[in-house]
């Protein structure tokens, strides 16, 4: 089963219109890609961050589906316990089985919630786990996460006159998920939105956990004009920035090949986060962001002939 | 021993109970298995271990069909416990110090959400330094998260506690968490003899719980939401009206659970209050110690009683304003410290009620037993002696003074 056209998408959306997420933010049409993919019977755990704080404010709800926050590192150790639940009580004929997914930022899936996501998927739980990312804990006011690159602007890695911005480089995680051999595992982007609902139908069908982890930008956080979403979610996988694959039966399949990429600048110069990076002082961190962009992108080329 | 556990008025045949020698680690995984939770998560951390192996025991065997989660971590499990309580099952979990502490922030959720799920908490101290034996100051340090605590002062309590702490949990008035608490390594690990009801006593005691609401795919609901200035307090006032039906509830629950075990309980234990002048209070397996001194030296004319608190939160002020009455003076004994403060935890509620029931009686707060000391029956005479001097001469010592610890 896979989507091939726009016709093809069912009419009903089951996240509202109304909520009080940013005007181009790219998680709230991660979460609509996401649950028009999904569909129903689906039940979705979300972690702390921007999507759960701006679509529940007390007494509104923007979700038509079995919607559950509890904290910010847990999602993956809840969506267990209702995985669980689900399978005793089905069995019992008290309730009736569904699909379940955790929904967490990077903040929550790279940093505070690995623990929690490791065990899950180490456990072997039926679940999808997507981790949207955009690249620093945006929900408290941009600071760094584990999933901010090289040479980005932060209010925790601020661009000074020392220190242009964050030193260290962004944590592998989709890596460190495939080295548990989960039952499915892709990166996405919400500018190939075909692409990441079929891997989000995958990743529901998949016999065991899942996890995907898709490129969401955040006008406010990357500082871009909010019209700009999509435009740069496409830039970074045009740039090799975010490579996006898959991997399967133990296997790693590039989704999209980039052959000819479009110079990292275009993807950079729109993001005052990465301004200061454009100064003549700054042209190291520059070429040492090129350099791991380009060792990444080799290294999952490599992987994907394997 | 509970003078309760003597008690058999009404309940069922006697010989249909079973008597097994048994760990109170072992009473509590054997009482949940009763019990039939859909779910268990857990994580083992000694000396809650026991409970957690033989549960795990019980689903390798067959001999209950629960899904059994080894988690990753304390926070995790009780994560997975309020997932799957909100999902609608029955839920079980246990640990005990660090675990407890690594839980704290989970401890809030649960209670705010409103998630029935039964927790065996083993009594430990707190690193640091690290030391694995009983004391209560893990469950003072969650004291404030909205569970409902229940002591234990021996194997047989903590089986029927257990039981009867799902009824509670799961009522639709109260839909609260609870924990059962026992003190490590003193009853978590010795040995009793315990009255065990036959399984169909305790599904005819306890049905299959029946969630208030659940998250049900054909009705959605959002569990979790924000909630902001404008609507934070109203619904943490709610909970607080929930905790206040607890007691009462309790009371229907435990005169309900009689009928089949014979086994009667009030929120506290009033033992030979009725005509005592002085009077200790206190919490755990240190109850029992105390009942014991006190049989002995009523022999030689004292007139001591002893008041062990069973629910601790929520506090059953009027029942200890009642057992009281003729009280002259009284010991308040802690397991835990609360540093800085006038006085130890339960020093600072009995201080508290006494101040606003108008009870002026010499009192004196004993800390004891930190980090799994013996509390002997030498100190418990040496109590009593110090608590009849202050009696005497109508002063009340400030603050709190150890017992058992070395100068």
């Amino acid at each position: 089963m896979s989507i091939k056209s726009l016709k093809e998408l069912p009419k009903e959306e089951l996240f509202a219109s109304g909520h009080r997420m940013c005007a181009g933010c790219g998680p709230a049409i991660c979460v609509r890609q996401t649950l028009i993919a999904a569909g129903r019977p689906v039940i979705m755990v979300s972690a702390t961050g921007c999507v759960e704080v701006s679509t529940t404010i007390y007494p509104y709800t923007s979700w038509k589906i079995p919607w559950i926050h509890i904290a910010f590192e847990n999602a993956a150790a809840v969506a267990s316990g209702i995985e669980a639940a689900l399978k005793k009580l089905s069995k019992d004929g008290k309730a009736k089985k569904c699909d379940i997914i955790a929904f967490a930022g990077d903040g929550g899936t790279f940093d505070i919630g690995l623990q929690a996501l490791s065990g899950a998927i180490e456990r072997g739980h039926d679940f999808l786990y997507i981790c949207y990312d955009n690249e620093a804990y945006m929900n408290t006011g941009i600071q760094r996460s584990g999933a901010t690159p090289h040479g980005a602007e932060t209010t925790t890695s601020p661009a000074g006159s020392v220190i242009p911005g964050k030193k260290e480089y962004k944590k592998r995680l989709t890596d460190i998920i495939i080295a548990h051999d989960p039952a499915y595992a892709a990166t996405a982007s919400i500018a190939y939105w075909k692409d990441y609902m079929n891997k989000v139908i995958k990743g529901l069908n998949a016999n065991g956990p899942a996890f995907i982890h898709v490129f969401a930008p955040c006008p406010r956080g990357w500082r871009f004009p909010s019209n700009q979403t999509i435009n740069i979610a496409r830039l970074a996988v045009e740039t090799r920035y975010f490579p996006l694959y898959e991997y399967e039966n133990g296997k790693y399949t590039l989704s999209l090949d980039i052959p000819k990429p479009k110079p990292i600048e275009e993807f950079i110069k729109p993001q005052r986060r990465f301004r200061h990076l454009l100064e003549p002082k700054n042209r190291n961190v520059l070429e040492e962001l090129k350099m791991d962009i380009e060792r990444n992108w080799e290294r999952i080329k490599k992987l994907c002939t394997l | 021993m509970s003078s309760s556990c003597n008690n058999y008025e009404g309940g069922i045949e006697m010989k249909e109970q079973k008597v097994i020698a048994i760990s109170g680690d072992e009473a509590v995984a054997y009482a949940a298995k009763q019990c039939k939770p859909d779910v268990v998560a857990a994580y083992p951390i000694t000396p809650q271990t026991i409970i957690v192996e033989r549960f795990s025991e019980y689903v390798a065997n067959g001999e209950v069909d629960s899904e059994f989660i080894c988690v990753e971590s304390e926070h995790s499990a009780l994560s997975a416990c309020i997932g799957a309580s909100l999902a609608g099952a029955r839920v079980f979990t246990a640990t005990s110090s660090q675990g407890l502490a690594l839980m704290h922030e989970m401890l809030y959720i649960a209670s705010g959400l409103r998630c029935p799920i039964v927790m065996a908490i083993v009594n430990r101290a707190l690193s640091a330094p690290i030391n694995i034996h009983g004391d209560h100051s893990d469950i003072m340090g969650s004291r404030d998260s909205g569970w409902i605590d229940i002591f234990c002062e021996n194997s047989q309590e903590a089986y029927d506690f257990t039981i009867q702490a799902f009824k509670l949990s799961e009522d639709h008035d109260i839909l609260l968490p609870v924990s059962v608490n026992l003190d490590g390594f003193i009853l978590s690990h010795a040995v009793e003899d315990i009255k065990a009801l036959p399984d169909e006593y305790v599904s005819k005691f306890l049905p299959e719980r029946i969630p208030y609401y659940t998250l049900d795919a054909e009705k959605p609901i959002t569990i979790g939401a924000l909630a902001l200035p404008d609507y934070y307090f109203e619904i943490k006032r709610q909970q607080d009206e929930a905790y206040k039906k607890v007691l009462n509830k309790f009371k229907e629950i435990t005169k309900d659970f009689s009928k089949f075990s014979g086994r009667k309980y009030d929120v506290i234990d009033a033992f030979q209050i009725d005509d005592a002048k002085i009077a200790l209070i206190g919490m755990g397996s240190t109850i029992g110690t105390a009942k014991y001194i006190v049989k002995q030296l009523r022999k030689k004319g004292k007139k001591y009683g002893v008041i062990g608190i069973r629910m601790y939160r929520p506090f059953p002020i009027k029942e200890i304003v009642r057992a009281l009455e003729n009280v002259k003076a009284l010991a308040i004994l802690d397991r835990a410290l609360s540093p800085g403060a006038i006085s130890a935890p339960l020093g600072l509620d009995i201080k508290a009620l006494l101040y606003e029931y108008n009870i002026k009686i010499p009192v004196i707060n004993f800390v004891y037993g930190l980090g799994g000391r013996d509390m002997s029956p030498k100190d418990i005479v040496t109590i009593f002696n110090r608590t009849e001097r202050i009696a005497k001469r109508k002063i009340i010592p400030h603050g709190y003074e150890y017992i058992g610890v070395r100068e």
